[in-house]
């Protein structure tokens, strides 16, 4: 996983509220069996058109403008990422190029797919995410700062927003580590803990049934 | 000192370790898998060269991209059929138990592993899958995660975890006649907000919620995460017991006795503090239609559908303009002016007997409407449907009209050949009303079984308070 520390990018907006992740990546793309490449499919429904049988880019769609063409901060409203628990969410954002979305909140299970993703979820009051819409609308090419070691979102104005995060969530993200090594240290302490639940609740095990 | 909740009893005898930050270390007794969210978990552990670190704790079967028309002629997606066939092969590979495409006991899996006895109160349970909440019902810690975390838990048998906030949602007083599980938690949602649950374990709790079955209860949690909650729960009671009895994996002889023991604690203390509370009298809830592309797009059927030019909110009404543009819905239309093209009756929501059964009632001695394209009702497992046969519930379909498929998700996502066209409208009984949920273009409204049957035969919805019984 990709470490991350400061990323300094264009901010694309997305001005819906509990965006789903049927939305940002439909069902027909998760009969992947791989990671990579979900990225073209990235908001399919909203981001194409069907025209004489053929698939053509929705002009109305906010991505699909040529200025928001290198974002790599998404700014969006609250409950993003909610419903299906499918990695190929994150693994879409990712793979399109978003390192950090910026919202009131989100929904849980799509923050710890993001977290295993490199991707850094930051929230901010809603009041503050509603001006943040209004400056990108009227600054072409609006850009943001993320400071993640600070935990701040800074803007070119020098207005400086610190953002909430789990310390763990940080470390990870900082180094761009993997989950299982670390687990695995604890090794040990898995095996204490099942031999005791195995004593304790043997149903627990289908050999203990 | 207060007592405990039941979320606090099922979290604290799993935790294995704790770091100085909070972050716990949590074991994991079950895992469930599917084809669509476990290839690259399987891909990981591979790649590194690691195994399963508890075979016995993972159950596997293919359900969504299975076809719900003649099994036996295999999958013609050659897609679909590529992460069915994975599923089997890194199910062999790595040794763990399946219920392939072909096996009586195969279906949803949050149909099967209940009524497998594959999940015991008590326990923590895991799937790639949001709706593993389901799981609750039997006074499980239950929910959904990402590929991720599947590897994580295959190669480990824990996850790193944060304790959630508890919230207690008590229904008070019996659902009226016709009023279902279902249209309870479709009220739940409308009062909550899709994302009123977020951060929290929710406990369902209540007179209303303890007469429900563990049907019911596995409906009512099947949807917590459509309130934004990752798990929700009930507490274990002689229903609980009742309906694990002889189960095929639930425990047999000296072991049933002291896991009954067990299981007894696993409720609330009356004296435990919750962080949110919600009540709800069941008496008020009537049955429910969903109107926009969100769960919380609800109202009760003898409402009309709401104007967003009353919403003063900027965000929500932004929220339902939009919703009733993709939906080609009018403000104050009267949901039961709103007509169907198909009739979808399954999902990990309402795919068991006993919503069959609802269905089968309502749609008994009547026919769909020549207007519906389709009305069609999926099983949710291969054992459902041979008990639905045994009562002749399928002969009370196929004589109304409706189609009698093979178990499968099905058109709740439409990963298989079940799907809406663009632009046709349907009643189901799932649990996502999204944009496209069940095919691209297609306009779904949540009810409840014996909704969806009255609106096949109607051909628009109707109160089922009122239905002609037969």
């Amino acid at each position: 996983m990709e470490a991350f520390t400061v990323l300094e990018a264009l901010v694309a907006p997305l001005d819906r509220p509990n965006v789903d992740t049927d939305a940002i990546i439909p069902k027909q793309f998760l009969k992947t069996i791989e990671r990579q490449g979900l990225g073209k499919h990235l908001f399919d429904a909203w981001r194409y058109l069907e025209k004489d049988g053929t698939q053509i880019d929705n002009p109305d769609f906010i991505l699909n403008q040529p200025i928001y063409a290198d974002a790599r901060i998404l700014l969006a409203r609250e409950n993003f990422g909610c419903g299906s628990s499918r990695e190929h969410a994150p693994w879409a954002l990712a793979d399109y190029g978003f390192r950090a979305i910026i919202a009131p909140s989100f929904a849980d299970i799509f923050a710890n797919n993001c977290v295993q993703n490199g991707i850094v979820l930051i929230r901010l009051p809603a009041d503050v995410v509603d001006h943040l819409f209004h400056e990108v609308a009227a600054n072409p090419g609006y850009r943001l700062r993320i400071d993640l070691p600070a935990q701040e979102v800074q803007t070119m104005g020098d207005s400086r927003y610190h953002f909430p995060m789990d310390a763990g969530h940080k470390h990870k993200l900082l180094h761009g580590l993997d989950d299982i090594q670390l687990t695995l240290q604890h090794e040990e302490a898995i095996r204490t803990y099942e031999a005791a639940r195995r004593q304790a609740a043997p149903w627990l095990f289908r050999d203990g049934v | 000192m207060a007592g405990k909740t039941l979320y606090d009893k099922l979290w604290e005898s799993h935790v294995v370790h704790t770091e100085p930050d909070g972050a716990v270390l949590l074991y994991i007794d079950r895992q469930l898998l599917h084809e669509v969210t476990s290839p690259q978990a399987f891909s990981g552990l591979r790649a590194a060269g690691r195994k399963a670190w508890r075979i016995d704790a993972n159950i596997a079967t293919a359900d969504h991209n299975v076809p719900t028309t003649d099994r036996a002629a295999g999958i013609v997606d050659p897609t679909s059929r590529l992460q069915v066939d994975t599923l089997d092969q890194n199910c062999a590979e790595f040794g763990i138990e399946e219920f392939g495409m072909l096996d009586p006991r195969q279906g949803i899996v949050h149909v099967i592993a209940p009524e497998q006895g594959l999940t015991l109160p008590g326990m923590t349970v895991v799937c790639g899958d949001s709706h593993t909440a389901t799981h609750g019902a039997l006074g499980a810690l239950a929910f959904g995660i990402g590929t991720t975390e599947v590897e994580h838990v295959l190669a480990t048998q824990c996850l790193w975890a944060r304790k959630a906030k508890s919230m207690r949602v008590w229904v008070e007083g019996a659902l009226g006649q016709g009023v279902t599980a279902k249209d309870m938690v479709l009220a739940i949602i409308g009062k909550m907000g899709t994302a009123g649950g977020t951060g929290y374990a929710i406990e369902f709790a209540g007179p209303a919620v303890q007469a429900l079955s563990i049907e019911g209860r596995m409906t009512l949690c099947n949807m917590a995460i459509e309130a934004g909650a990752r798990s929700g729960m009930v507490g274990v009671d002689a229903i609980t017991i009742d309906y694990l009895r002889g189960r095929p994996y639930a425990p047999v002889g000296r072991i049933w006795d002291q896991a009954v023991a067990a299981w007894g604690q696993l409720h609330s203390d009356s004296d435990a503090d919750f962080d949110a509370e919600i009540h709800l009298d069941a008496a008020d809830i009537a049955p429910q239609v969903t109107w926009g592309t969100s769960p919380e797009m609800v109202a009760e059927i003898s409402a009309t559908v709401p104007d967003p030019d009353q919403e003063t909110d900027p965000v929500r009404r932004k929220g339902w303009t939009d919703a009733l543009a993709y939906m080609d819905l009018q403000a104050n239309t009267p949901l039961s002016a709103i007509t169907l093209d198909k009739v979808f009756i399954g999902s990990c929501t309402n795919a068991r007997i006993e919503d069959l059964r609802a269905a089968a009632a309502v749609a008994k001695g009547h026919h769909k409407a020549a207007s519906v394209k389709l009305a069609m009702v999926v099983p949710g497992s291969g054992l459902v449907k041979a008990q639905a046969e045994a009562e002749g519930l399928d002969r009370i379909f196929k004589e109304a009209g409706f189609e009698w498929r093979e178990p499968g998700c099905s058109m709740c996502l439409a990963m298989n050949a079940d799907r809406l066209e663009p632009g046709e409208r349907c009643a189901s009984t799932s649990n996502r009303n999204f944009e496209g949920r069940q095919g691209a273009g297609g306009r779904t409204h949540l009810v409840s079984p014996a909704m969806a049957a009255a609106a096949a035969i109607a051909g628009h919805f109707v109160d089922v308070r009122d239905w002609p019984a037969k």
